[in-house]
């Protein structure tokens, strides 16, 4: 099912949930949409789902306009962060629910509740009531509820969130092959970049209640339109210092204080352009640590994450956070220099913060 | 040593033996003083002539005279008009008022606008908060008689025939002025309990295809099934022995007994100075019936209800 999403704005009376927010979701893909919390990701999704109703706005279903069509009409699968189980109800009665209200023959619900409850490996839990269930069992139930009734859309509103992060990490790819599998057109919130990025094939960005970018995941990560959008995608997340790009006799230089960086003409011409001040923006895989180099810092502190080490060098009043291999046995405190990969560097308009190399 | 540790955990158990009694302590003198107690006085009462007649404040002096209170109360010709009364007068109100219309009074304000909800919410307490005397003035003055009752100068109004209601109709009365009290408690309880079923489980019943009544009929009433049983319960009890609406309204008339009920005779024989003379004797007796009433009720009621069951069973550790 195609999703149209044009101008829709929702506001609860002076709040914007979400606001002029125009997004075409092809049939079957599966988008996350990302954003910090209150950014109005829920909001959106509910609004789809006909919980709400838009306050301004389109939101078709193929060719349908389903503005006002009620949420029992809209043949939609939801997951809830809290996985919304009926308390009173045993798991084989959440997943036969969806069927019940449809008025499916008995027979017939029995069998595809089995049938979902065998995919979702809960089939010796069919007795058992929600409370008795662990976070992660209870999640496959509420998955295989939405999943029962063959929805043509599935919306996933955090479902991963209360999850410990091994779980999280198991779920996340049962549910990118179960989607992929199915086919369904899927929509999947989420706050965690990491989530968004390696299952979504394109990712809606948001933020303040607006749509800050919709791209695959590589076209955010390695051309991302705004300096947000920079900041949120990709994690340690990205350097952002403010500099001054000029040119002399065809090389270009990225300059602040005493710190001094050659830029590769195709991304240091646009910023040089600008007049004044522009913001840089650094992966932290594009900085190392080197015996020697161009710039030269103080390691502050250093952060283990066990295959790697997150390292916050400062050079002056500059901080520049970056990955290191462990063998290294880096220390806070030590002297080191710096080296930056200019070939990915990104810059910014300080005032719009839009990309200077990306146009929209 | 081991001997020193022996009485250490002797002592300690016998600490947290006497923390919980600590704990019960209040709640427990409360019981006792304002209902074990009472209960008991009444008992003894029961059993003695004890009218203002003999009247003596000395437990000693009066008279014992078996359960004679009893036997009278059964052979009573009016004892058993009056038990069919309270019965009549319980379960219509309960039902209708208590439960009923306090539930959909829940369910429709919860389901508008919440403003408006509460303003009728509101509302539905004045008949609870007004003074019994006041509120029982008002629907007097409703209901009177030609020229003086609101609706008869209505009904005059329209030249329809007036009526005398309390004498037509004293029954509609008893229940709908009670019942209009009654709502409030059952709103309150259900409102609240209605309002935190978790948004989420709401918007997911939707979502999975119900439409609003559906939602009601699976999800909402099923989860406020314990609130409903408290309801039912606690509201059963407490019309059991509530008289005093019923006393300013029609004083159990009009003619003999036509609306009295168990509790207001209790009070006529025992304390309003009957055909001038009060009998504390006999109407402890009556009081002593309703209180095993309402014991026997209560006790069935945790049965039938399975109240025992609000306690969770333990989770599954697993994946
Ligand atoms: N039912 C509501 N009533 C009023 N304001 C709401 C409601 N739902 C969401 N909002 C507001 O809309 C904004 C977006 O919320 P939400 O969509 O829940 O954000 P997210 O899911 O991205 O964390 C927030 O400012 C929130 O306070
Ligand atoms: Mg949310």
């Amino acid at each position: 099912m195609e999703i149209r999403i044009d101008n829709l704005t929702k506001k609860f009376g002076e709040v914007v949930g979400v606001e002029d927010l125009t997004l075409h979701i092809d049939d079957g893909e599966f988008v996350a949409f990302l954003g910090p919390s209150g950014c109005g990701k829920t909001t959106t999704l509910l609004t789809l789902a006909g919980i709400y109703k838009p306050t301004e706005g389109l939101i078709r279903f193929g060719e349908r306009i389903v503005n006002q069509v009620q949420p029992k009409d809209r043949n939609i699968g939801m997951v809830f962060q809290s996985y919304a189980l009926y308390p009173h109800m045993t798991v084989f009665q959440n997943i036969a629910y969806p069927l019940k209200l449809k008025k499916t023959p008995k027979n017939l619900q029995n069998e595809s509740v089995r049938q979902v409850a065998g995919v979702m490996g809960i089939g010796d839990l069919l007795d058992r009531r929600p409370g008795q269930l662990s976070g992660g069992q209870q999640q496959r139930v509420a998955l295989g509820r939405a999943l029962v009734k063959e929805p043509d859309v599935l919306l996933f509103d955090e479902p991963l969130s209360n999850l410990d992060a091994r779980l999280r990490l198991t779920m996340r790819g049962e549910i990118k092959h179960l989607q992929k599998n199915l086919g369904i057109t899927s929509i999947y919130v989420t706050h965690d970049q990491v989530e968004a990025m390696t299952m979504a094939d394109r990712i809606a960005v948001m933020s303040g209640g607006r749509l800050q970018a919709f791209d695959t995941p590589e076209e955010l990560y390695d051309r991302p339109k705004t300096q947000f959008v920079a900041g949120f995608v990709g994690n340690p997340p990205m350097n952002f210092i403010d500099v001054n790009v000029s040119q002399s006799d065809g090389a270009y230089t990225a300059k602040t204080g005493s710190i001094r960086m050659t830029v590769p003409a195709a991304r240091g011409a646009p910023a040089a352009e600008h007049a004044g001040a522009v913001v840089m923006g650094l992966r932290p895989e594009d900085i190392a640590i080197a015996s020697e180099g161009e710039v030269a810092g103080e390691i502050f502190v250093v952060e283990p994450l066990g295959r790697e080490d997150l390292i916050d060098v400062r050079v002056g009043e500059h901080s520049f956070i970056l990955l290191a291999n462990t063998e290294s046995r880096h220390r806070a405190g030590e002297r080191v220099a710096l080296q930056f990969d200019m070939s990915q560097v990104q810059f910014f308009d300080p005032q719009s913060e839009r990309s200077l190399l990306w146009r929209q | 040593m081991l001997k020193h540790q022996a009485a250490n955990s002797r002592r300690n158990a016998l600490r947290s033996y006497l923390g919980a009694y600590g704990f019960m302590a209040p709640a427990g003198i409360l019981v006792i003083v304002f209902f074990l107690i009472p209960v008991a006085i009444v008992l003894y009462l029961s059993v003695t002539n004890l009218a203002s007649s003999n009247f003596t404040s000395d437990l000693a002096k009066m008279e014992f005279i078996g359960l004679k209170n009893y036997d009278t109360l059964f052979n009573d010709q009016f004892a058993r008009k009056i038990f069919s009364n309270t019965i009549f007068y319980v379960l219509v109100t309960l039902s209708i008022f208590n439960v009923s219309l306090a539930l959909i009074v829940s369910l429709l304000t919860t389901h508008i606008d919440r403003n408006a909800g509460f303003i009728f919410r509101a509302m539905w307490i004045l008949p609870r908060i007004t003074s019994p005397v006041v509120y029982i003035l008002i629907w007097k003055r409703m209901i009177a008689e030609a020229p003086f009752g609101i609706i008869n100068q209505f009904n005059e109004l329209l030249g329809q025939p007036t009526y005398n209601y309390i004498s037509t109709n004293p029954w509609v009365f008893v229940v709908v002025v009670n019942g209009f009290i009654g709502v409030s408690f059952g709103m309150i309880i259900f409102t609240s309990a209605i309002e935190s079923i978790p948004k989420d489980l709401l918007n997911a019943s939707l979502v999975d295809g119900s439409s609003r009544l559906q939602r009601i009929r699976f999800v909402i009433l099923p989860l406020i099934r314990w609130p409903l049983l408290f309801v039912v319960t606690y509201q059963t009890l407490s019309l059991l022995t509530s008289f005093v609406e019923i006393q300013l309204l029609t004083d159990g008339g009009p003619g003999l007994y036509r609306t009295e009920v168990w509790s207001l005779t209790a009070y006529h024989r025992a304390l309003s100075n009957y055909f001038g003379n009060a009998q504390w004797g006999y109407g402890s007796a009556f009081a002593v019936l309703l209180v095993l009433i309402g014991v026997v009720l209560a006790v069935i009621y945790m049965r039938v209800f399975r109240f025992d069951e609000l306690i969770a069973e333990p989770r599954v550790e697993a994946l």
